[in-house]
């Protein structure tokens, strides 16, 4: 489902993983305006997940360059540039290196459009890779997305393929106002998919059904999504046909296409692999009460992260991080109310 | 590093000054006009016509002779003490009063104003600043950033990382410290163990200069070398201008609760305004027809100012939730209408 602004020409498929995908976005981004700038810590020589690969010898080391290793340095600097006209996208290396930025993304991103009335815009990228199953080392493996989606002024996109993530990235830096970016780090290179060549964008702020079904509404984002397709994989095999749902934008949040789904299944599943309590998924399932509680035939029930921080203890942190079995369990639950 | 200063404290004695007869005269204008507003920007805090202001009393030669050595192109970044600096770069005395009574008006400066909103979050102003300068060079423009902090704002972690980056990407920024000599009750001795806070730019590999803020020549001539060196593409310099708060932080504090009124009377011995006064006056380019002259024109500004700020229209609840993106979000619009209906 490729809509809205493709490019000029119609182009053809390529098989991509979600690193060469976004690689792809960021390269068309900095051929079609010479306003975007790419930059983070070891950016120049590609990244640690060698996503910006050769774009600093095709675009110049003015448009693509290294900073020094200081997150609120990052944000704060491609907020001044953003603020005097330049389109930059910033990488911190990872999510869970977020933090010390969190004054600048708090006190300015999303509020110098509001509190300028109108004068000054932010638009800027953030990307960040986000999330556990590769087993990296201690605070690499974060989803710290739910304390993202609470700034006001600041979009969350999180894509689940590589086709989506070329597309929404695109739309990103081509929106007029602040987006962060988590790239799934277990999705970078465990996916290949067909991708469309050229220019193409897809929507901000919307959630799309990544498979139908009746029985249950499967909702996820990121990395969860192809869990929860997997776990609709295995109930379709009993004859439970789940639905699933791809949030894509987690801010603005597309409640329709949830409330829809729900309304038609009637039960409900949140997944995420952040820390369970006060994560989006939490917010997922308030707007389900507060808006379809009459439709639901089950309690709204949400599969994500333990009340523990992401272990860094690789033997076991497949424990944390949800998985299809897992959430054919919580299935099973609504199934049986 | 002695500060750098031109006029004696007392205003008796002026030494190669860098600056004409009428350069000084336009300079001491700027500054009075930032004490008048000042001045009557608390009397209208105290009758309920502005929201909490943070007054700049005595350092109006610090942030005057900075924003002098703008051009009109180059933008300012001031922390939430720089409504002198503001006005002195073009910010309007009516847009300035709608700011500080908080009304959603005076929040949207003039288009062609390269002024930037206040900044409360400390230290923040400066990576921003850094960016903006940096955004001037990606665009073939030639534009400066001046930004500006206090001495408590040097504590930050943003301030050692918007100096490293100016100074690794050579940026066209200008960095004033007016250092006053307090963080709201926390004197410079506990902020800092080198007292010299120019001295921190050797630390980045740029220049640090340290000048009288009571001299509005010294703060003019040294950020006007600094403007050039940024514009010429030599890189940013550290400013430290030596001044003191004679107000509260805001109308809400009380500085007695922590500082004696004896070392706020020997400051009022160096007083900018009255410095400078004193100088022009030994060089016969001023006199109290001049005086009566000027504050009769700033009367009428002042008075033409409150009047269009009285009439900016009331903001509606609804506003609340404009101007948050682009395009309003469905939640968004759903408070816009149960806002809207009151």
């Amino acid at each position: 489902m490729v809509e809205a602004a493709r490019s000029e020409t119609e182009a053809g498929m390529r098989t991509m993983t979600m690193v060469q995908a976004i690689h792809d976005a960021l390269d068309l981004a900095l051929e079609r305006d010479p306003q975007v700038l790419l930059f983070g810590e070891d950016v120049g020589m590609g990244g640690v997940f060698r996503v910006s690969d050769g774009l600093r010898e095709a675009h110049g080391e003015r448009r693509v360059f290294d900073t020094p290793l200081a997150e609120a340095g990052i944000v704060g600097y491609g907020i001044g540039l953003a603020l005097a006209g330049m389109r930059p996208i910033a990488e911190i290396q990872f999510a869970g290196f977020l933090y010390p930025a969190l004054d600048q993304i708090l006190s300015h991103l999303g509020r110098y459009r509001h509190r300028t009335r109108g004068r000054f815009t932010v638009p800027m990228v953030i990307r960040a890779p986000y999330g556990g199953g590769v087993h990296t080392p201690e605070q690499h493996a974060d989803s710290p997305e739910a304390i993202l989606a609470h700034v006001p002024g600041v979009k969350v996109v999180i894509p689940s393929s590589p086709e989506r993530a070329k597309g929404l990235l695109l739309a990103a830096i081509e929106d007029p106002d602040p987006v962060f970016f988590l790239e799934s780090i277990k999705l970078y290179r465990s996916v290949k998919a067909e991708v469309p060549e050229g220019h193409y964008r897809l929507e901000l702020g919307r959630a799309r059904v990544v498979r139908e079904g009746n029985a249950a509404t499967l909702v996820a984002y990121g990395g969860m999504v192809e869990v929860c397709v997997k776990a609709a994989e295995v109930a379709a095999r009993e004859g439970v046909e789940l639905e699933v749902i791809d949030l894509e934008t987690l801010t603005p949040f597309d409640a329709e296409t949830v409330l829809a789904s729900v309304e038609k299944t009637g039960r409900a599943v949140v997944v995420y692999e952040a820390r369970k309590i006060g994560g989006f998924g939490a917010e997922v399932a308030a707007r389900i009460a507060e808006d379809a509680i009459w439709s639901l035939q089950a309690p709204v029930l949400r599969v994500a992260g333990w009340d523990a921080p992401y272990p860094p203890f690789s033997a076991i942190e497949h424990h944390y991080r949800p998985d299809a079995r897992r959430v054919l369990e919580a299935v099973r639950q609504v199934l049986a109310a | 590093m002695e500060p750098l200063r031109f006029i004696a404290e007392d205003g008796g004695r002026a030494d190669r000054l860098p600056f004409s007869v009428d350069e000084l005269v336009r300079g001491y204008r700027a500054m009075v006009r930032a004490r008048f507003f000042d001045e009557r920007a608390m009397t209208l805090q105290r009758q309920g016509r502005l929201g909490v202001y943070p007054p700049y009393k005595g350092q109006e030669a610090a942030q005057v002779g900075a924003a002098l050595a703008l051009a009109p192109d180059d933008w300012l970044v001031p922390s939430y003490r720089d409504t002198g600096a503001a006005l002195a770069h073009g910010l309007p005395m009516s847009q300035a009063i709608l700011y500080w009574r908080a009304t959603p008006a005076g929040w949207r400066y003039p288009d062609d104003l390269r002024v930037l909103p206040f900044y409360i979050p400390i230290a923040t102003q400066l990576l921003h600043a850094v960016g903006v300068a940096s955004a001037g060079r990606f665009q073939d423009e030639d534009w400066v950033a001046l930004t500006t902090i206090g001495d408590g704002g040097t504590s930050e972690g943003d301030f050692h990382e918007a100096l490293n980056f100016a100074a690794v990407y050579s940026a066209p920024v200008v960095l004033l410290v007016e250092n006053n000599g307090w963080a709201i009750s926390v004197p410079t001795s506990k902020q800092m163990r080198n007292p010299r806070i120019a001295d921190r730019a050797a630390g980045y590999g740029i220049p640090g200069v340290v000048v009288d803020g009571n001299d509005l020549t010294a703060v003019w001539h040294a950020s006007r070398e600094a403007v050039q060196r940024a514009r010429d593409g030599e890189g940013p310099t550290l400013i430290e201008a030596v001044t003191y708060r004679m107000g509260p932080h805001t109308s809400s504090d009380d500085p007695n609760r922590y500082r004696s009124a004896d070392s706020t009377a020997a400051w009022e011995a160096r007083d900018p305004v009255a410095r400078l006064r004193t100088a022009l006056g030994a060089m016969e380019a001023w006199d109290d027809e001049r005086e009566e002259a000027m504050v009769a024109e700033l009367t009428e500004e002042w008075q033409a100012a409150v009047r269009e700020a009285d009439e900016a229209p009331e903001p509606e609840p609804q506003e609340i939730v404009e101007q948050v993106f682009e395009t309003m979000t469905p939640d968004a619009r759903t408070a816009w209408e149960v806002l809207r209906r009151g």
